[in-house]
Protein backbone atom coordinates (compact mmCIF):
# COMPACT_ATOMS: atom_id res chain seq x y z
CA UNK A 1 0.00 0.00 0.00
CA UNK A 2 2.53 2.62 0.24
CA UNK A 3 4.10 1.57 -2.31
CA UNK A 4 1.01 2.74 -4.08
CA UNK A 5 0.79 5.65 -2.32
CA UNK A 6 4.70 6.75 -3.38
CA UNK A 7 3.44 6.40 -6.90
CA UNK A 8 0.37 8.45 -6.93
CA UNK A 9 2.71 11.06 -4.93
CA UNK A 10 5.23 10.60 -8.13
CA UNK A 11 2.79 10.69 -10.78
CA UNK A 12 1.64 14.52 -11.07
CA UNK A 13 -1.94 13.92 -12.84
CA UNK A 14 -5.22 15.69 -12.79
CA UNK A 15 -6.08 14.90 -9.54
CA UNK A 16 -2.82 16.58 -8.09
CA UNK A 17 -4.01 19.57 -9.82
CA UNK A 18 -7.35 19.84 -9.28
CA UNK A 19 -7.26 19.34 -5.28
CA UNK A 20 -4.43 21.86 -4.90
CA UNK A 21 -7.22 24.01 -6.83
CA UNK A 22 -9.95 22.81 -4.25
CA UNK A 23 -7.89 23.87 -1.42
CA UNK A 24 -6.59 27.32 -3.04
CA UNK A 25 -10.67 27.97 -2.91
CA UNK A 26 -11.41 26.86 0.12
CA UNK A 27 -8.34 29.06 1.09
CA UNK A 28 -9.75 31.96 -0.30
CA UNK A 29 -13.51 31.20 0.79
CA UNK A 30 -12.30 31.51 4.74
CA UNK A 31 -10.35 34.35 3.81
CA UNK A 32 -13.72 36.10 3.35
CA UNK A 33 -15.02 34.83 6.93
CA UNK A 34 -11.39 36.08 8.59
CA UNK A 35 -11.52 39.02 7.18
CA UNK A 36 -15.08 40.32 7.06
CA UNK A 37 -14.26 43.92 7.69
CA UNK A 38 -11.38 44.42 5.36
CA UNK A 39 -12.47 44.95 2.10
CA UNK A 40 -9.29 45.02 0.73
CA UNK A 41 -8.36 41.53 2.40
CA UNK A 42 -11.98 40.40 0.27
CA UNK A 43 -11.08 41.51 -2.83
CA UNK A 44 -7.42 39.44 -2.57
CA UNK A 45 -9.47 36.44 -1.23
CA UNK A 46 -11.61 36.92 -4.54
CA UNK A 47 -8.64 36.87 -6.46
CA UNK A 48 -7.22 33.77 -5.51
CA UNK A 49 -10.63 32.19 -5.79
CA UNK A 50 -10.43 33.33 -9.60
CA UNK A 51 -6.74 31.85 -9.79
CA UNK A 52 -8.04 28.68 -8.20
CA UNK A 53 -10.69 28.27 -10.98
CA UNK A 54 -7.72 29.22 -13.78
CA UNK A 55 -5.85 26.62 -12.28
CA UNK A 56 -8.70 24.07 -12.86
CA UNK A 57 -9.31 25.74 -16.72
CA UNK A 58 -5.65 24.78 -17.36
CA UNK A 59 -5.22 21.82 -15.77
CA UNK A 60 -8.40 20.31 -17.68
CA UNK A 61 -7.12 22.00 -21.07
CA UNK A 62 -3.96 19.87 -20.72
CA UNK A 63 -5.30 16.63 -19.61
CA UNK A 64 -7.82 17.04 -22.32
CA UNK A 65 -5.89 17.95 -24.93
CA UNK A 66 -8.01 21.25 -25.65
CA UNK A 67 -6.64 24.21 -26.28
CA UNK A 68 -10.54 26.05 -25.27
CA UNK A 69 -9.23 25.95 -21.76
CA UNK A 70 -6.60 28.23 -21.82
CA UNK A 71 -8.75 30.56 -23.91
CA UNK A 72 -11.30 30.95 -20.91
CA UNK A 73 -8.77 31.24 -18.84
CA UNK A 74 -7.19 34.27 -20.07
CA UNK A 75 -10.82 35.76 -20.18
CA UNK A 76 -10.84 35.15 -16.78
CA UNK A 77 -7.86 37.23 -16.18
CA UNK A 78 -9.38 40.17 -18.26
CA UNK A 79 -12.95 40.07 -15.63
CA UNK A 80 -10.67 39.55 -12.66
CA UNK A 81 -8.30 42.47 -13.96
CA UNK A 82 -11.98 44.52 -14.90
CA UNK A 83 -13.20 43.50 -11.52
CA UNK A 84 -10.29 44.63 -9.35
CA UNK A 85 -10.20 48.29 -11.04
CA UNK A 86 -13.92 48.89 -10.38
CA UNK A 87 -13.76 47.49 -6.68
CA UNK A 88 -10.92 49.81 -5.81
CA UNK A 89 -12.12 52.57 -7.87
CA UNK A 90 -15.49 52.00 -5.04
CA UNK A 91 -13.35 51.28 -2.27
CA UNK A 92 -11.45 54.90 -3.00
CA UNK A 93 -14.50 56.64 -3.73
CA UNK A 94 -16.07 54.86 -0.39
CA UNK A 95 -12.98 55.76 1.71
CA UNK A 96 -13.60 59.36 0.94
CA UNK A 97 -16.93 59.80 1.76
CA UNK A 98 -16.90 57.58 5.16
CA UNK A 99 -13.26 57.90 6.16
CA UNK A 100 -13.09 54.03 6.41
CA UNK A 101 -13.21 50.76 4.62
CA UNK A 102 -15.08 48.77 7.18
CA UNK A 103 -18.03 46.32 5.70
CA UNK A 104 -20.79 47.58 7.83
CA UNK A 105 -20.42 51.36 7.37
CA UNK A 106 -20.90 50.24 3.41
CA UNK A 107 -24.12 48.93 4.72
CA UNK A 108 -25.31 53.07 5.25
CA UNK A 109 -25.14 53.65 1.45
CA UNK A 110 -28.42 51.44 0.72
CA UNK A 111 -31.38 53.73 0.09
CA UNK B 1 10.82 12.60 -10.61
CA UNK B 2 12.26 16.29 -11.39
CA UNK B 3 8.64 17.88 -12.82
CA UNK B 4 7.13 16.18 -9.43
CA UNK B 5 9.18 17.56 -7.32
CA UNK B 6 8.50 21.05 -8.50
CA UNK B 7 4.82 20.29 -8.29
CA UNK B 8 5.03 19.89 -5.21
CA UNK B 9 7.34 22.51 -4.33
CA UNK B 10 5.09 25.04 -6.50
CA UNK B 11 2.07 23.97 -4.95
CA UNK B 12 2.88 24.28 -1.38
CA UNK B 13 4.03 27.81 -1.77
CA UNK B 14 1.68 28.80 -3.49
CA UNK B 15 -0.75 27.13 -0.32
CA UNK B 16 1.53 28.66 2.22
CA UNK B 17 1.43 32.17 1.05
CA UNK B 18 -2.43 31.89 -0.04
CA UNK B 19 -3.15 30.96 3.71
CA UNK B 20 -0.69 33.94 4.53
CA UNK B 21 -2.57 36.23 2.87
CA UNK B 22 -5.55 36.01 4.74
CA UNK B 23 -3.67 35.67 8.10
CA UNK B 24 -1.55 38.80 7.44
CA UNK B 25 -1.89 41.40 9.82
CA UNK B 26 -0.78 44.05 7.29
CA UNK B 27 -2.22 44.51 3.80
CA UNK B 28 0.65 45.58 2.29
CA UNK B 29 2.20 41.99 3.48
CA UNK B 30 -1.14 40.08 2.03
CA UNK B 31 -0.37 42.07 -1.44
CA UNK B 32 3.05 41.07 -1.33
CA UNK B 33 2.43 37.13 0.01
CA UNK B 34 -0.54 37.57 -3.52
CA UNK B 35 2.27 38.24 -5.59
CA UNK B 36 4.21 35.61 -4.31
CA UNK B 37 1.38 33.22 -4.96
CA UNK B 38 0.61 34.28 -8.16
CA UNK B 39 4.31 33.96 -9.47
CA UNK B 40 4.34 30.51 -8.05
CA UNK B 41 1.10 29.44 -9.90
CA UNK B 42 2.54 30.42 -13.36
CA UNK B 43 4.99 28.40 -12.25
CA UNK B 44 2.45 25.75 -12.11
CA UNK B 45 1.24 26.81 -15.25
CA UNK B 46 5.05 26.30 -16.93
CA UNK B 47 4.90 22.94 -15.81
CA UNK B 48 1.49 22.40 -17.36
CA UNK B 49 3.12 23.41 -20.70
CA UNK B 50 0.65 26.44 -20.87
CA UNK B 51 3.39 29.17 -20.97
CA UNK B 52 1.48 31.79 -22.48
CA UNK B 53 -1.19 31.79 -19.43
CA UNK B 54 1.70 31.96 -17.62
CA UNK B 55 3.51 34.83 -18.45
CA UNK B 56 0.40 36.43 -18.65
CA UNK B 57 -0.52 35.91 -15.13
CA UNK B 58 2.89 37.25 -14.06
CA UNK B 59 2.18 40.77 -16.27
CA UNK B 60 -1.53 40.91 -15.67
CA UNK B 61 -1.50 39.96 -12.07
CA UNK B 62 1.97 40.91 -10.56
CA UNK B 63 2.44 43.61 -12.84
CA UNK B 64 -1.02 45.13 -12.94
CA UNK B 65 -3.57 44.30 -10.39
CA UNK B 66 -1.25 43.41 -7.84
CA UNK B 67 0.41 47.19 -7.90
CA UNK B 68 -3.27 49.11 -7.93
CA UNK B 69 -3.65 46.51 -4.85
CA UNK B 70 -0.18 47.98 -3.38
CA UNK B 71 -1.42 51.70 -4.18
CA UNK B 72 -4.68 51.61 -2.62
CA UNK B 73 -3.38 49.85 0.27
CA UNK B 74 -0.71 52.72 0.78
CA UNK B 75 -3.10 55.47 -0.42
CA UNK B 76 -5.41 54.84 2.18
CA UNK B 77 -4.77 56.12 5.74
CA UNK B 78 -6.51 53.27 7.80
CA UNK B 79 -6.42 51.52 11.18
CA UNK B 80 -5.97 48.08 9.79
CA UNK B 81 -5.97 46.89 13.78
CA UNK B 82 -9.37 48.00 14.30
CA UNK B 83 -10.56 46.10 11.16
CA UNK B 84 -9.23 43.18 12.60
CA UNK B 85 -11.04 43.29 16.40
CA UNK B 86 -14.23 40.94 16.72
CA UNK B 87 -12.22 38.84 13.52
CA UNK B 88 -12.09 35.42 15.74
CA UNK B 89 -15.83 35.75 16.34
CA UNK B 90 -16.38 34.70 12.76
CA UNK B 91 -13.49 31.23 12.67
CA UNK B 92 -15.90 28.60 13.74
CA UNK B 93 -18.48 29.39 10.59
CA UNK B 94 -15.85 30.44 8.27
CA UNK B 95 -14.27 26.91 8.98
CA UNK B 96 -17.45 25.12 8.81
CA UNK B 97 -18.21 26.67 6.05
CA UNK B 98 -14.73 26.21 4.18
CA UNK B 99 -14.49 22.63 5.44
CA UNK B 100 -17.94 21.66 4.02
CA UNK B 101 -16.77 23.10 0.53
CA UNK B 102 -13.30 21.22 0.87
CA UNK B 103 -14.73 18.31 1.36
CA UNK B 104 -17.41 18.35 -1.14
CA UNK B 105 -14.45 19.02 -3.68
CA UNK B 106 -12.41 16.20 -3.05
CA UNK B 107 -15.52 13.82 -3.10
CA UNK B 108 -16.01 15.19 -6.55
CA UNK B 109 -12.35 15.07 -7.38
CA UNK B 110 -11.79 11.60 -6.19
CA UNK B 111 -15.21 10.11 -7.57
CA UNK B 112 -14.98 11.75 -11.02
CA UNK B 113 -13.91 10.28 -14.34
CA UNK B 114 -13.66 11.54 -17.60
CA UNK B 115 -16.38 10.51 -19.92
CA UNK B 116 -15.47 7.91 -22.69
CA UNK B 117 -16.60 10.40 -25.49
CA UNK B 118 -14.96 13.46 -23.83
CA UNK B 119 -11.90 13.17 -26.49
CA UNK B 120 -14.65 13.23 -29.50
CA UNK B 121 -15.72 16.66 -28.84
CA UNK B 122 -12.46 18.44 -28.35
CA UNK B 123 -13.72 21.99 -30.02
CA UNK B 124 -9.75 22.65 -30.89
CA UNK B 125 -6.82 20.08 -30.07
CA UNK B 126 -3.83 21.42 -28.92
CA UNK B 127 -1.52 20.80 -31.86
CA UNK B 128 2.24 19.00 -31.22
CA UNK B 129 4.46 20.94 -29.15
CA UNK B 130 7.24 20.82 -31.54
CA UNK B 131 5.55 21.99 -34.62
CA UNK B 132 3.73 24.81 -32.87
CA UNK B 133 4.80 26.75 -29.78
CA UNK B 134 1.87 27.53 -27.32
CA UNK B 135 1.62 31.00 -28.04
CA UNK B 136 0.76 30.74 -31.49
CA UNK B 137 -1.50 27.97 -31.09
CA UNK B 138 -3.26 29.97 -28.16
CA UNK B 139 -3.68 32.87 -30.71
CA UNK B 140 -4.92 30.87 -33.65
CA UNK B 141 -7.29 29.71 -31.92
CA UNK B 142 -8.20 32.78 -30.37
CA UNK B 143 -8.59 34.93 -33.35
CA UNK B 144 -10.84 32.59 -35.29
CA UNK B 145 -13.10 30.76 -33.18
CA UNK B 146 -12.96 32.75 -30.38
CA UNK B 147 -12.82 36.52 -32.16
CA UNK B 148 -15.84 38.50 -30.99
CA UNK B 149 -15.15 36.89 -27.30
CA UNK B 150 -12.02 38.30 -27.63
CA UNK B 151 -13.44 41.67 -28.74
CA UNK B 152 -16.38 41.86 -25.90
CA UNK B 153 -13.44 41.14 -23.28
CA UNK B 154 -12.07 44.20 -24.80
CA UNK B 155 -15.11 45.95 -24.23
CA UNK B 156 -14.89 44.90 -20.71
CA UNK B 157 -11.64 46.08 -19.94
CA UNK B 158 -12.52 49.62 -21.71
CA UNK B 159 -15.94 49.98 -19.94
CA UNK B 160 -13.79 49.23 -16.18
CA UNK B 161 -10.99 51.58 -17.35
CA UNK B 162 -14.23 54.58 -17.84
CA UNK B 163 -15.99 53.39 -14.83
CA UNK B 164 -12.47 53.77 -12.78
CA UNK B 165 -12.07 56.77 -14.02
CA UNK B 166 -15.56 58.39 -13.72
CA UNK B 167 -15.76 56.76 -10.36
CA UNK B 168 -12.31 58.30 -8.77
CA UNK B 169 -12.23 61.69 -10.81
CA UNK B 170 -13.43 64.67 -8.91
CA UNK B 171 -13.68 68.10 -9.51
CA UNK B 172 -12.10 70.54 -6.88
CA UNK B 173 -12.54 73.71 -6.09
CA UNK B 174 -9.97 76.61 -6.07
CA UNK B 175 -7.80 74.79 -9.02
CA UNK B 176 -7.75 77.13 -11.75
CA UNK B 177 -7.45 75.35 -15.40
CA UNK B 178 -7.24 76.07 -18.88
CA UNK B 179 -10.75 76.30 -20.40
CA UNK B 180 -10.45 76.04 -24.08
CA UNK B 181 -14.03 76.47 -24.90
CA UNK B 182 -13.90 79.93 -23.19
CA UNK B 183 -10.38 80.79 -24.62
CA UNK B 184 -12.17 80.30 -28.20
CA UNK B 185 -15.32 82.33 -27.35
CA UNK B 186 -13.49 85.44 -26.42
CA UNK B 187 -14.62 88.25 -28.67
CA UNK B 188 -12.61 92.19 -29.28
CA UNK B 189 -15.96 93.14 -27.60
CA UNK B 190 -15.89 91.66 -24.27
CA UNK B 191 -12.29 91.52 -23.94
CA UNK B 192 -11.37 95.34 -24.81
CA UNK B 193 -12.78 98.81 -25.39
CA UNK B 194 -11.32 102.13 -26.50
CA UNK B 195 -11.74 104.82 -24.02
CA UNK B 196 -11.21 108.95 -24.71
CA UNK B 197 -9.09 110.10 -22.40
CA UNK B 198 -9.04 113.92 -22.74
CA UNK B 199 -5.88 115.46 -21.47
CA UNK B 200 -6.07 116.54 -17.66
CA UNK B 201 -9.07 114.66 -16.92
CA UNK B 202 -7.84 110.87 -16.45
CA UNK B 203 -10.31 107.85 -17.08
Amino acid sequence: MPEALFEVGLNIGLAHYLSLAAMLFTIGVFGIFLNRKNVIVILMCIELMLLSVNINFVAFSVHLGDLTGQVFSLFILTVAAAEAAIGLAILVVFFRTKGSIAVEDISSLKG
Amino acid sequence: MIASLAFYLFAGIVLLSAIMVITARNPVHSVLFLILSFFNAAGLFIILGAEFIAMILVIVYVGAVAVLFLFVVMMLDISFTDLRKGAMQYVPVGLLVGGVLLVELIVMVVGWQVADKASDNMASPIPDANDITNTEALGRVLYTDYVFAFQVSGLILLVAMIGAIVLTHRKRPGVRKQNIVAQQNRTQADAMEIQKVTPGTGV
